[in-house]
């Protein structure tokens, strides 16, 4: 969610001064420059952690948490600020590795994260496949057997498990890896040209985007219909992210902190509330224009509507002008797990996912009800958290008995790029 | 740091233990009221024909057109639509006009159904369609704006040829929840069904609320016929209501 330029935060405060290494004159790179390694971006860390509690909550059923989601506030919700941040993060690692190492070495490190996120897809299709294979033979209500046509496609493993390896075959609620990916295979060349010609490169994100839209482009899935994200979309949200971490937020920083600007993003998040608001208490669609409506409906989480784009803006520079970089609540324990979780994305998106299979297979085994599905969204949370913390222990000590060979290059858990 | 893990790690103990504790008082078979809350069967649109056929005192044909949720394997006769038919005749009177025909397109979408109507119509000419549809499209993932489309097409087909129309959304599935994603499809049916001003009996909201407060247990793995026998016995009924209210017939509406 946040624009996490690294630089803006200073500026507004005037403290020139501080700005560390990435003053630094940089021989070999001509349009863009990169902040310091040294320090994290907790804003980062934060605000990732909590869009993968937010999607955790909203794979599980719905229930007293999900009216804590953002979804529930407005047009955009936890895709958006996923995406844009590990567009961010990524750009902030490789692009340095770009820098320092070149092309192709910067290249081979990102196909080995794609790799790492394709195996971690498999991997949550294998329990989707055998938690589907549980039901469809232990599970034989006559009052269900037409849902029960969803197994159809055990019956043919031959064809659904190659598609499934091939990404066209993507059960429910596993759609965001698939994407993730497909964005990562595109990062070295946007992260090539990017190092040429940042705004060239983000035009060029838009104009796809707006071609995608022109001409209905997308991404077939198996057995029909297309991807539910659209990656030709969604890649205007992640080069976004790309574009801010090697410098455009700090170019932005001037319009970031205008008060004409924060009013109108307060105006627009009012806004949107407002009509969301109307989902929910139908009687207050009463004062929406029709005219509004038809312009407006629907909002296509697909193709990254521009509705939802634009909120997320909204939200991301009003967070970026109330939630500096040097908070010091970013420090506090309270904020410790959302922050641990968001520096191991990859491993956390999974086991979230991973736990919405789990809770729901508990629901349905063991016992529903609210009490139930509370104790669930909570044990879910704090086994992210839990596992969050030992990765990150386990990190550290792997790190001390390894420094004294390698330095720490960022490596590609510091690029969260999960 | 450590005590705050410590305390995590005896949480989750007690949430994993808590489920086998549990398990045991969660047996079923509570009686089946049927109860449905006046909200769940509320529409603001009529159902004008039923209304003007019934207080001319003339045969009250309706059709069912549904997938295979529409129906019992091997128990037609519990099936909701014939409990509805059995309710109505009692309900109105006089009881012999009203008549109850099923048409089973089973694993149809909507557009494939949709594509049957003129044909049915022409040879069934109901006064009431009742269309159940969405679970194949949810299955097949189809998209939910050609799912819209195709119920839109549909619904104007059963209006074209004289009828009116409600729809039924999907069944709550609690088991197959993390399979099948029902949502966009029965957003899609709500906004056809308010676009065309006709009534929407909400199957999905309808047997989740049972199931939530403990009616009926919907998780239940049972083969026997007996779940699906209620179920479709109290859909039956509430379908009865609703289409008496919709159609403004109900005891207080009929005197004149």
């Amino acid at each position: 969610m946040t624009i996490a330029d690294q630089v803006t935060g200073s500026t507004i405060a005037g403290t020139a001064g501080a700005k560390p290494a990435e003053a630094k004159p940089r021989v070999t790179a001509p349009a863009i420059t990169l902040p310091a390694i040294g320090e994290r971006e907790l804003r980062l860390d934060l605000f990732r952690g909590l869009a993968l509690w937010l999607i955790f909550i909203d794979h599980l059923p719905p229930n007293l948490l999900t009216w804590f989601t953002i979804r529930n506030y407005g047009f955009s919700d936890a895709t958006e600020i996923f995406i844009f941040i590990s567009g961010y993060t990524a750009a902030f690692v490789y692009g340095r590795a770009m820098l320092e190492n070149g092309f192709v070495v910067a290249t081979a490190r990102i196909l080995r994260r794609v790799w790492q996120i394709y195996v971690a897809h498999v991997f949550l299709f294998t329990i989707f496949l055998a938690e589907i294979s549980y039901v469809a033979t232990s599970f034989e209500n006559p009052l269900y057997t037409e849902e029960m046509g969803i197994m159809d496609f055990l019956k043919q493993p031959d064809i659904t498990i190659v598609q499934a390896l091939l990404l066209r075959f993507r059960p429910v609620n596993m759609d965001v890896l698939p994407l993730y990916i497909v964005l990562m295979l595109a990062l070295p060349l946007i992260l090539w040209s990017m190092k040429r010609r940042p705004d060239v490169t983000l035009a060029l994100s838009a104009v796809l985007y707006a071609v995608t839209w022109e001409f209905d482009l997308y991404f077939s899935a198996y057995p029909n219909g297309f991807w539910a994200f659209n990656p030709l979309a969604w890649q205007l949200l992640f080069v976004f992210g790309a574009w801010c971490a090697l410098g455009g937020a700090r170019r932005m920083s001037r319009i970031l902190a205008s008060p004409v600007t924060m009013w109108i993003s307060i105006a627009y998040i009012v806004a949107a509330f407002y009509v969301t608001l109307t989902w929910y208490v139908p009687q207050l669609s009463h004062f929406m224009p029709k005219r509004l409506e038809q312009w407006m409906y629907p909002i296509d989480k697909t193709d990254l509507d521009v509705l939802r784009f634009t909120h997320f803006l909204a939200l991301a520079a009003l967070t970026v002008r109330f939630l500096p970089r040097e908070w010091p609540g970013l420090r506090s324990p309270w904020l410790r797990p959302l922050i641990l979780c968001g520096q191991h994305s990859l491993e956390i998106f999974c086991l979230g996912v991973f736990l919405a299979f789990a809770g729901h297979f508990i629901l349905a085994e063991v016992a529903g009800g609210p009490a139930m599905h509370a104790l669930i969204s909570l044990s879910g949370i704090l086994i992210m958290w839990a596992v969050a913390w030992v990765i990150s222990w386990y990190k550290r000590v792997a790190d001390k008995s390894g420094a004294k060979t390698k330095n720490a290059v960022g490596n590609a858990d510091l690029a969260g790029g999960g | 740091m450590k005590a705050r893990v410590l305390l995590s790690l005896i949480l989750l103990c007690g949430g994993l233990a808590a489920p086998s504790a549990r398990a045991d008082d969660a047996v079923p078979a509570a009686p089946a009221a049927c109860e449905v809350p006046p909200y769940l069967l509320a529409t603001d649109s009529q159902l004008h024909k039923v209304a003007d056929t019934v207080k001319a005192g003339k045969p009250l044909e309706i059709l069912v057109i549904g997938s295979r949720s529409t129906t019992i394997p091997a128990q037609e006769d519990s099936s909701y639509p014939a409990r509805m038919q059995a309710i109505l005749k009692e309900k109105l009177t006089p009881a012999e006009t009203v008549h109850v025909s099923v048409e089973i397109q089973s694993k149809k979408t909507a557009e494939e159904a949709a594509s049957t109507f003129v044909n049915l119509m022409e040879a069934k000419a109901p006064t009431l369609v009742i269309w159940q549809t969405g679970t194949v499209d949810a299955i097949r993932s189809i998209d939910p704006e050609d799912f819209r489309g195709a119920v839109t097409e549909g619904v104007a087909a059963l209006q074209n040829a004289g009828a009116d129309v409600v729809l039924m959304n999907l069944q709550y599935s609690p088991r197959t929840e993390t399979m099948i994603s029902a949502p966009p499809y029965l957003d899609n049916m709500r906004v056809v069904a308010q676009e065309h001003d006709i009534p929407l009996f909400d199957r999905f909201a309808i047997m989740r609320q049972w199931n939530d407060q403990g009616q009926f247990d919907l998780f239940s793995p049972s083969r026997g016929p007996e779940l699906a026998k209620q179920v479709h016995d109290c859909l039956g009924r509430a379908l009865a209501q609703f289409v008496i209210d919709a159609a403004h017939l109900g005891p207080a509406q009929q005197q004149n």
